[in-house]
């Protein structure tokens, strides 16, 4: 481990998940604090990891990933990350390899008003399994500050990629993600996204184009503190058939602002989609603004949303009461159970440090 | 029944009582529901109460366990002796009152497991009662998400027999089940209401609810009473106030055992 880092500073990253204990199974490990690598290190043989720089020479062909799943020109955020050099990280599964235990990876925010721009690149090889935790973390003291990301997913042949990420930003912090991600035949792309602490702006919207029988799932989990704002969305294109996709999310607004966008489009037969919004409004303030949208292109596509924004209905926490829990106690087990999206496909020590996260938010006054 | 002083209850069952109601005047949202109900419940003694629909049953359980929906105008509600008219609904549980629900509301993502444990049941526990009920592979299941009648009728059982409460109430715990589930439930609310220990160790207690009476095949229960528009009307022995309902009907069942009622205090 780098001296870069204090022990401090390395306990607050536990809250995204990052263990530098090495105490929790992990694949191998990639932290950044502001612009600095400060740790790239592979524990399976079957799984590389290296800078993006790095990548770029050893691997040619990785030059023609870049801004492909993920287009240079989509927004000024994307353009400023073209104009950057690639500080980022390149995680790659080998063919056939089935690599269980997460890579976890780590954005670090340390100086305030620093702008951090970083671009991702991940390719599951054909037949391989590969789950990363990526959590995203300002230092408790940075009151003000930026992160921009580009993450360009390649989920080959018969492939597995879980990519969970988890924000823990301040309150003074903005946020842009862009990433997107290519799922080919037969492939398996699961993206968990996990907010739950505040941030003043994140703005994020996923796109992934899903091949012959490939699938591709988005979830997400949001709690809106006041004076927060996210717009928050994933489309998924079912380009070839027999594709599936699902996008779910579960958003908390305490006073934030929230709009939860889901586009699917079916444009080849055999193709079915999902899509479910589910808001709960706790606070006075705020709104949840639900924008299901789905695109049937062809006769033979199936395609639903459910989506439902309101408050805890009453009888649900007079239910609990007579069972003996006190008002706080009844919200917060329903908050918590409102939250809790069992995933598939996620390893079991992943869903654990996720649903670890939401028990410390419902639990621990964060809300 | 005009003019009486005391509840008559008190005839049908004696001190010392757990749970005592005088004079109850309750309203739900704009409509009055109960109309000055009296009842007295002793220590270890069951009593059941028939009724049709909309006269009040569910009122008066959702009343004693201080639901929100529910507000008492007049009267008061003693639990043990101490009024509990000032007290929330979860102060009511910890002090040891329970209900089943008959329709108990669905909680998306709070499964039937993590409520069991946040009401302190230890996980074997857990296991055990919900193999004996049927429930074991529910217990991972959203509570009450999908469940069937019998299912939802069980869970309540289960969460009670987690939760331990000494007055027990139950809203018809049999509508919707079907024989066989009747039977076990009869079973479980015997053993929650320690049906099987003498009266004298007995310390639970418990009010059934019932418009069919289908549950009394099942259990014993020691004191009936017939309520109707808001009030308890008159009081007997289950089997016998059964029989009359199911002869008559309620109308006539309340005529004829008020009129048995006062030849017998004539006499």
């Amino acid at each position: 481990m780098a001296d870069k880092i204090s022990e401090e500073e390395l306990k607050r990253l536990e809250r995204v998940g990052y263990d530098s204990s090495g105490k929790l199974p992990r694949a191998g490990s990639f932290l950044i604090t502001d612009n600095q690598i400060v740790e790239t290190e592979k524990k399976e043989k079957d799984v590389e990891i290296l800078p993006l720089k790095k990548a770029l020479e050893v691997y040619p062909w990785v030059e023609e990933l870049m801004f492909r799943a993920v287009p240079k020109d989509r927004d000024e955020y994307t353009k400023t990350a073209a104009e950057n050099p690639p500080i980022g990280y390149f995680i790659r599964a080998l063919p056939g390899a089935k690599v269980k235990a997460p890579v976890q990876a780590c954005f670090f925010l340390k100086t305030t008003r620093f702008s951090q721009v970083v671009h991702n690149i991940v390719v599951a090889e054909p037949g391989s399994e590969l789950h990363i935790i990526t959590g995203c973390i300002s230092a408790f003291y940075v009151k003000e500050g930026k992160h921009i990301s580009i993450t360009e997913y390649y989920v080959r042949k018969g492939a597995l990629l879980t990519y969970s990420m988890v924000h823990d930003w301040s309150y003074e912090v903005e946020v842009f993600p862009r990433s997107g991600a290519e799922v080919e035949e037969e492939g398996i792309f699961v993206s968990n996204y996990v907010a739950l602490t505040p941030a003043r702006k994140v703005q994020s919207y996923p796109v992934a184009k899903v091949r012959r029988d490939g699938f591709s799932g988005f979830y997400s989990i949001v709690y809106a503190h006041p004076d927060t704002h996210f717009d928050l969305g994933a489309a998924t294109l079912l380009e070839e058939p027999g594709a599936r996709g699902e996008i779910i999310s579960r958003v908390v607004s305490n006073g934030g602002e929230v709009i939860s966008r889901g586009h699917i489009l079916g444009a080849a037969s055999k193709t079915s989609g999902h899509m479910e919004c589910s808001g709960l409004l706790l606070g006075e303030k705020g709104y949840i603004h639900a924008i299901p949208e789905l695109k049937g292109a062809t006769r033979d596509t199936e395609l639903s949303h459910e989506a439902a924004v309101g408050r805890i209905a009453p009888e649900e926490i007079s239910y609990l009461m007579a069972r003996g829990l006190d008002e706080e106690s009844a919200r917060a087990l329903i908050i918590r159970g409102f939250l809790d999206i069992k995933i598939k496909d996620l390893p079991e020590e992943l869903q654990k440090s996720i649903d670890e996260m939401i028990e410390k938010a419902t639990s621990g006054g964060a809300i | 029944m005009s003019g009486k002083l005391e509840d008559e209850s008190k005839l049908y069952d004696s001190p010392p009582y757990i749970l005592e109601i005088e004079d109850l005047w309750v309203k739900a949202g704009d409509n009055l529901i109960l109309q000055g109900l009296d009842l007295h419940v002793g220590v270890g003694k069951l009593h059941v109460i028939f009724g049709p629909n909309g006269s009040g049953k569910s009122t008066l359980l959702g009343t004693i366990m201080g639901l929100p929906q529910f507000q008492v105008i007049k009267g008061d509600i003693r639990f043990k002796g101490k009024s509990i008219l000032e007290l929330s609904t979860d102060e009511r549980a910890k002090l040891g009152i329970g209900l089943a629900f008959q329709r108990p509301p669905l909680i998306k993502g709070v499964r039937l497991r993590t409520l069991l444990a946040t009401l302190n049941g230890s996980d074997s526990a857990i296991e055990e009662l919900a193999e004996e009920l049927g429930l074991k592979s529910h217990l991972d299941r959203e509570l009450n998400d999908g469940f069937s009648g019998g299912e939802i009728k069980r869970s309540e059982i289960l969460q009670l027999m987690v939760q331990r409460p000494e007055l027990v109430l139950l809203d018809e715990p049999e509508s919707g089940v079907d024989l066989e589930n009747i039977t076990l439930l009869a079973r479980f609310i015997g053993q929650l209401l320690e049906r099987d220990k003498h009266i004298v160790e007995r310390k639970r207690s418990g009010i059934i609810i019932t418009h069919t009476g289908h549950i009394l095949n099942y259990l014993n229960a020691d004191i009936a009473h017939v309520m109707m528009e808001g009030k308890i009307l008159c009081h007997g022995s289950p089997m016998d106030v059964l029989r009359q309902i199911k002869a008559k009907g309620y109308k006539e069942c309340v005529e004829c055992l008020l009129a048995e009622q006062s030849r017998e205090e004539a006499a």
